[in-house]
């Protein structure tokens, strides 16, 4: 009975929900240091600090192992998201004529399924953007040698230059942006959510769990927004200057 | 008090139902919410009318057999009463009140606003007890040292008056509020520990069998509690849940 109840329940659902989600709040926190490095004023030595970083993201042992852990975390989070809000919504057939949900909960609280399912559209955009041009030949013909001597590929060309364009660039901004907020609200519910489900929950800990999530809600989708705000208003072009 | 009232009415489980429109004068701003039902019930039966059956016994917040949603609320706009402790002075000279019935694919409408909520006792049933030998040995429950806290923790949860106000309240029509409750209550004391780990696998196996949601953590379930049963029940449930999952 223990083995399989803890594939099977609806608990043993929301635990994997909780951990997974709790996992990619931490790789949230190591993106954004990385991504942190795109304010820098445009010059041949950020170029080529930040290509060095994403050379050493992307064929680092470790680091690799952690990042295919991070994608099977984001497809079991959504795929273990949607069974639970089919089996949810097949829990009550018939609707109330009257239902008055706001007086008792937050609208972040009712809507992770549909916050989950922006944000996973977003992560398709941003990797076949991104992801899929560092892993699949795009940027082949833009490899170079860098001051260290490193052969890397110019993913920071690639980035900057996206947010900057003249046609699209604004786009992929207010895109971008979007995204952040609604990562920011699935946090809001999501962080201390996934606290209570692990079965932490106890009045001295409990207003610092509340506090932590809602800082971490506000200022690390924040922090990831205003990196292409900056690129796009800011920041020199890049392919002006180098 | 002159109210509109809109009203689930439905024959019986098989039949589709609709809400009715009724008008209710006189209505004393004192009376109890279920004495206005009443009310509106003998002038049905004086018209010749079919009454609006709902559940209702003790009349004192005890029970939990009174379940109604009013105004999309369960148990309607007042806090940390049942529906039988709501009075009409919650309410304003002309309004209009929707009264429907508890919604869950596990509290099937019997007739009107009464729903069949033995889903609930089977939950209890699966394991919300403790196997004690009662051929007159029984050990005095008051010679086993319990700690003032615990006995007030398992005090707090076992107040749940297995309403279904936690499962009406919820967007998934989920059970955990009623389920944790249950199991605090046994987990906090030391009788409880001997069938811990049977008891918290198999009233959760039973509460997803009856095809309850799951749990969301909205807090809504929370704050209709008529009884104000907490949140750290489910937390409880979800700790208790892991440990005997693993072990």
């Amino acid at each position: 009975m223990a083995k399989s109840a803890l594939l099977k329940s609806s608990l043993a659902k929301k635990y994997w929900m909780a951990f997974t989600g709790l996992f990619l709040c931490t790789f949230l926190v190591g993106h954004l240091l990385g991504n942190l490095q795109l304010l820098l004023p445009v010059s041949e030595a950020a170029r080529d600090q930040f290509n060095e970083y994403a050379l050493f993201m992307t064929t680092n042992p470790l680091v690799m192992i952690l990042s295919y852990v991070t994608y099977i975390s984001i497809l079991f989070h959504a795929i273990d998201g949607v069974i639970l809000t089919y089996n949810n919504r097949k829990a009550r057939p018939q609707g109330y004529v009257s239902f008055k949900p706001s007086t008792n909960s937050t609208w972040a609280s009712r809507n992770m399924g549909l916050l989950g399912t922006v944000i996973f559209v977003f992560i398709v955009l941003h990797m076949n953007a991104f992801w899929a041009e560092m892993k699949f030949g795009g940027l082949d013909n833009t490899v170079y040698t860098t001051g260290g001597g490193e052969s890397v590929k110019d993913l920071y060309t690639l980035t900057l230059s996206t947010f900057q364009d003249s046609t699209y660039g604004l786009l992929f901004v207010i895109i971008y942006v979007l995204s952040m907020a609604a990562i920011a609200f699935h946090l809001l519910h999501g962080f201390s959510s996934g606290f209570q489900t692990l079965g932490v929950n106890h009045p001295r800990y409990n207003g610092f769990i509340r506090k932590l999530g809602y800082g971490f809600a506000i200022l690390v989708p924040l922090a990831f927004a205003i990196i292409p705000i900056y690129i796009h208003f800011v920041l020199e072009n890049v392919l002006e200057k180098i | 008090m002159k109210l509109n009232l809109k009203i689930w009415r439905q024959k019986n489980a098989s039949t589709k139902g609709k809400i009715q429109d009724y008008k209710i004068a006189n209505v004393d701003p004192d009376m109890s919410f279920l004495e206005m039902m009443d009310v509106l019930n003998e002038e049905m039966v004086e018209k010749g009318e079919e009454p609006v059956e709902f559940d209702h016994d003790c009349r004192e917040g005890i029970c939990g057999s009174c379940n109604l949603q009013i105004n999309g609320k369960p148990h309607g706009p007042d806090t940390g009463v049942s529906t039988c402790q709501l009075h009409m002075r919650k309410f304003k000279d002309g309004d209009t009140i929707v009264i429907e019935p508890f919604r869950a694919k596990a509290f099937p409408v019997i007739k009107d606003l009464i729903v069949d909520r033995s889903a609930l006792d089977r939950i209890q049933q699966a394991g919300g007890y403790i196997s004690v030998n009662t051929s007159g040995t029984t050990q005095d429950a008051n010679a086993i040292p319990i700690p003032k806290e615990d006995a007030d923790a398992a005090f707090y949860s076992a107040t749940c008056i297995q309403c279904g106000a936690c499962v009406a309240a919820c967007k998934n029509a989920s059970a955990m509020l009623f389920t944790a409750a249950r199991v605090s209550q046994f987990a906090l004391l030391p009788q409880g520990q001997v069938e811990a780990t049977n008891r918290v696998l198999a009233m959760v196996e039973q509460m997803d069998k009856e095809g309850f949601g799951a749990c969301t953590n909205t807090g809504a379930c929370e704050i209709e509690c008529p009884k104000g049963i907490s949140l750290e029940n489910i937390a409880r449930l979800n700790r208790e849940y892991l440990k005997a999952s693993v072990t």
